[in-house]
């Protein structure tokens, strides 16, 4: 057992230090292995204290598809304790009657640049696009969060428990995105979300090649998108074959510390992808070039884990249920760019329909206040193309499957017992235009109620300016 | 006649507004006159024009009837702003019509002349319940970026319905950026604009001797302010600081004919009273809540409340400022002006309020007098819907304009009918099935 962990020169140096100490005849100490670390920035989120808390009468979308009416939830320790048509009530428990109320699981945006590009949008908070390079896996999204965007508590006021933080799409490769809580702190690792991967932001298309062609370089074309991407990948193949190898040397014994190789924090990006521990979130409009996305993947041994905009997956939703690859999708955005010319409304209800994994995203500050409303409009463009969906399965769009997409579906996403209580009180039917979030938990603490200005974030940012106080 | 007119709908082609009178029975008829529903309403139009609207209207002999009941009829909803017609795709720029910074005119600039009714924009809002449209210019190479129109979005009649129906006009931050770099530079080209746009106006010949030769104004733009100058033409400022919305109120006292309205306005809700007092219109978005730059910093969801409570005529435009924002998506935005009067401390409005911030108010303002509510000898311009109009979830089910059944197909419910069944057959998805 490698128990001690030391950070050496950037670097996590598994070793047994201590060996020298034990008894003879011990087994040989195990080598020193060099290990590039997986998070070496990690959440310093804590869960704000919560109070038992039963919800009584309200109708439940689980998030998993699932509908109870007249049902029954408890908040217990952070977590779901307990869903059903009836469930336990321990005295001292805060007791909500929410008949003719509804209670779903929180709402979750896996494309979001909260932070990143805060409010109020002036240069200086420009910090999404490190339009540099057309590769800058190095650089990660957290890094330019600003925790007091005024976003985030819109957000939370929107019904929304988690958000996904991602680069900008100038880049091919973008950097690592980031998965948030909308819990306003200090730093950014008090807002993150413990454990949840890190992504990686990639885009095709216009983006790009518009970007560095503007300046004469590689890539200009989307032939050169594809080329300057394929030749990273090959590059990160080959970065990792290196430590794979150093690493099977070390474990061995017949390599040294210093034998590790040089780390390049670009291509330790592209290695987490290859490993499959950091998830691929593609930006990409058009059909074709998502089928180019997926051969490129297939080519050099790595998964997409979700195409986002994906303004054109109608088209090829066989293709992507079959990979197993979701889409993040507006409701209704199209036409703004020609790559988004040929977007429809019925895209979200065509994915969903052929069995393909369906999300909800914003990519918009204003968009992340009302995802619920932008999954209503998709319900009803389905309808009218005769692909009636029921409300509940449609909230897997905004819960369970943007979990998924982010690899945190097995904590939180959904309403079942022992998942994070991560909940939405709503004050009618949350499709209907006229529904507001009343009460949001977060790991079953009240971070926001709409009837108590002291469970109301301002962001120092308002603090002072004019509008602070108005219910926005 | 029901079929026949089924029929036409599918084949895309409008329905001219018929011999006979039609009657749409049974419905429950929202007038956007104040909150008057009608439940059970007959709704007749002939002409092109309402003849009788009511709960108890006998059906004329031998007009077409409708079926309504289980529907809700309404008017067609009016985009008090939009790029409907002179924009086609907003990152391809030779398809945009909307701006100009490189001409060397600039109040002169006639939008109505790029005006497009074969825009596929168009026909995706028409089957939304779109029926017309202010069509506004997007930034120029002075603070006036030109002359808008208003277009009837129906197939068949003419779709420039009025021709240099406003100027647009920037101040705030883009028209401080425009003017030069700074709020006085461009109060200050306003102020020089309009002075010579008088002097030409009071003496056009001396103008012609070269009396004005060291005007900063082209002649053109000059002329095209005289209609501003005189009230002829609304002008449409975009200001969102209470401050520059202030100063935009004391426009009257040195213009006293002029007729400003105003769009953006997210900080309205600090001079809500005074803008009222002013009499001047407010075109906003329900869901402006950020503090998008220094000059919105007040934004807030309660605005339109505020503004409606102070006695201001409201309308609620598709404006820019919040992502993906279409007119397609107004009854939504009018929706969600009433759910926040639900929220603790909100301030929002009546559904009645909020249809016609969509419907009567814009028609107003736009100077249509004869659109934007349901009753006689107002223009047949109505959409029923398949449930609560304000609502996402539901979907007109036939517009008529001017009388005239309009098309219910776009392009994006082509490529959805080509795209609904993937399977592999014969021949590519690209040929007819």
């Amino acid at each position: 057992m490698r128990a001690v962990l030391l950070g050496v020169a950037g670097l996590v140096l598994a070793a047994s230090a201590f060996a020298k100490d034990k008894p003879k005849g011990a087994p040989p100490p195990p080598p020193e292995v060099v290990r590039p670390p997986k998070d070496p920035w990690p959440s310093q989120y804590k869960p704000y204290p919560g109070q038992v808390t039963v919800i009584r009468g309200a109708t439940i979308y689980d998030g998993a598809g699932g509908r109870l009416d007249n049902a029954m939830v408890r908040l217990e320790g952070g977590k779901v304790a307990e869903i059903g048509a009836s469930v336990a009530v321990p005295a001292g428990a805060r007791i909500i009657e929410a008949a003719g109320k509804y209670v779903t699981a929180g709402i979750i945006d896996i494309h979001s640049h909260l932070g990143v590009y805060a409010s109020p949008g002036v240069e200086a908070h420009s910090d999404g696009n490190e339009a540099t390079s057309p590769a800058r896996p190095e650089a990660w999204a957290e890094h330019s969060v600003w925790p007091q965007d005024p976003g985030f508590s819109r957000a939370l006021a929107g019904g929304v428990t988690a958000l996904h933080v991602l680069p900008g799409s100038a880049n091919l490769f973008g950097g690592r995105g980031v998965t948030l809580k909308p819990v306003y702190g200090r730093s950014v690792q008090e807002m993150k979300f413990p454990g949840a991967p890190y992504s990686l932001k990639m885009a095709c298309g216009e983006n790009p090649k518009r970007v560095y062609g503007g300046r004469n370089q590689l890539p200009a074309t989307r032939m050169g998108n594809i080329a300057f991407a394929r030749q990273l990948w090959s590059d990160a193949v080959i970065y990792k074959r290196r430590w794979d190898d150093y690493t099977r040397r070390a474990e061995a014994g017949t390599a040294k510390p210093t034998d590790a190789p040089r780390r390049e924090l670009a291509l330790d990006t592209l290695m987490g992808v290859l490993d499959g521990e950091i998830l691929v979130q593609n930006h990409c409009y058009r059909a074709d070039e998502m089928t180019n996305v997926i051969s490129m993947a297939r080519e050099f041994g790595y998964k997409v884990t979700a195409f986002h905009h994906a303004v054109e997956s109608y088209k090829i939703a066989d293709m992507l249920k079959a990979e197993g690859i979701c889409s993040a999708m507006w409701a209704d955005w199209y036409g703004f760019k020609m790559e988004s010319f040929d977007g429809i409304r019925e895209n979200i209800a065509l994915v969903n329909a052929a069995g393909a994994c369906a999300i909800v995203h914003s990519d918009d500050e204003n968009g992340i206040q009302r995802l619920n409303q932008e999954a209503a409009k998709a319900m009803a463009a389905g309808r009218r193309l005769g692909l009636p969906i029921a409300p509940e399965l449609a909230w897997t769009w905004l819960s369970l499957n943007p979990a998924k997409g982010l690899g945190i579906g097995d904590r939180t996403g959904s309403l079942e017992a022992g998942k994070a209580a991560d909940v939405v009180l709503w004050s009618a039917e949350p499709f209907s235009v006229y529904a507001r979030p009343m009460q949001v938990w977060i790991d079953g603490a009240l971070m926001y109620d709409w009837g108590d200005p002291k469970r109301r974030p301002t962001a120092d940012f308002e603090l002072g300016l004019p509008g602070v106080g108005e219910v926005k | 006649m029901k079929r026949l007119l089924a029929a036409m709908l599918l084949a895309g082609a409008a329905v001219p507004a018929a011999a006979a009178p039609t009657a749409i029975i049974g419905a429950t008829i929202l007038t956007a006159r104040g909150e008057t529903v009608i439940v059970g309403g007959t709704l007749v139009f002939d002409n092109g024009r309402i003849i009788a609207v009511g709960s108890q209207v006998p059906v004329p002999a031998g007009a077409a009837v409708i079926d309504g009941k289980g529907r809700i009829l309404t008017p067609g909803i009016i985009a008090a702003a939009s790029d409907l017609g002179i924009a086609e795709v907003t990152g391809v720029r030779e398809t945009n019509d909307d701006s100009a910074r490189q001409s060397a005119f600039s109040a002169a600039l006639d939008l109505s002349t790029a005006v497009n009714p074969r825009s596929l924009h168009i026909a995706i809002s028409r089957m939304a319940g779109v029926t017309r449209a202010a069509v506004l210019p997007d930034g120029g190479s002075s603070i006036f970026a030109g002359q808008g129109a208003v277009i009837s979005l129906g197939v068949g009649g003419p779709t420039v319905v009025r021709a240099r129906a406003m100027q647009y006009m920037e101040m705030g931050e883009t028209g401080a950026r425009i003017a030069g770099g700074s709020r006085p530079a461009a109060w200050a080209q306003l102020a020089n604009m309009l002075a010579e746009a008088q002097r030409l106006a009071a003496n056009p010949a001396g103008f012609a001797r070269g009396q004005d030769s060291g005007a900063l104004a082209k002649r053109l733009d000059m002329e095209a302010l005289a209609h501003v100058l005189d009230g002829r033409q609304a002008l449409f400022i975009h200001a969102d600081r209470a401050s520059d919305i202030s100063e935009v109120l004391r426009l009257k006292a040195r213009y006293p004919a002029i007729r400003p309205v105003l769009l953006g306005a997210r900080e309205a809700w600090l001079v809500a009273g005074d803008i009222a007092r002013a009499g001047v219109p407010v075109i906003t978005h329900s869901l402006y809540d950020l503090p998008d730059d220094f000059e919105s910093l007040a934004s807030t969801r309660n605005n339109i409340g505020h503004l409606q409570a102070a006695g201001v005529i409201v309308a609620i435009g598709p404006l820019g400022g919040v992502g993906g924002t279409t007119p397609v998506n107004l009854p939504g935005y009018a929706g969600n002006a009433v759910a926040q009067a639900s929220v603790p401390g909100g301030k929002g409005l009546t559904r009645g309020q909020a249809l016609a911030a969509i419907t009567a108010n814009p028609a107003r303002i736009l100077g249509l007098a004869d659109t934007g509510t349901l009753e006689v000898g107002k223009r047949a311009d109505l959409v029923l819907w398949d449930g609560d109009p304000l609502e996402l979830t539901s979907i007109p089910v036939a517009v008529w304009i001017d009388g005239a059944a309009q098309p219910m197909t776009s392009r994006q419910t082509e490529l959805a009918n080509r795209y609904k069944a993937l399977g592999r057959t014969d021949l590519p998805l690209q040929y007819p099935r």
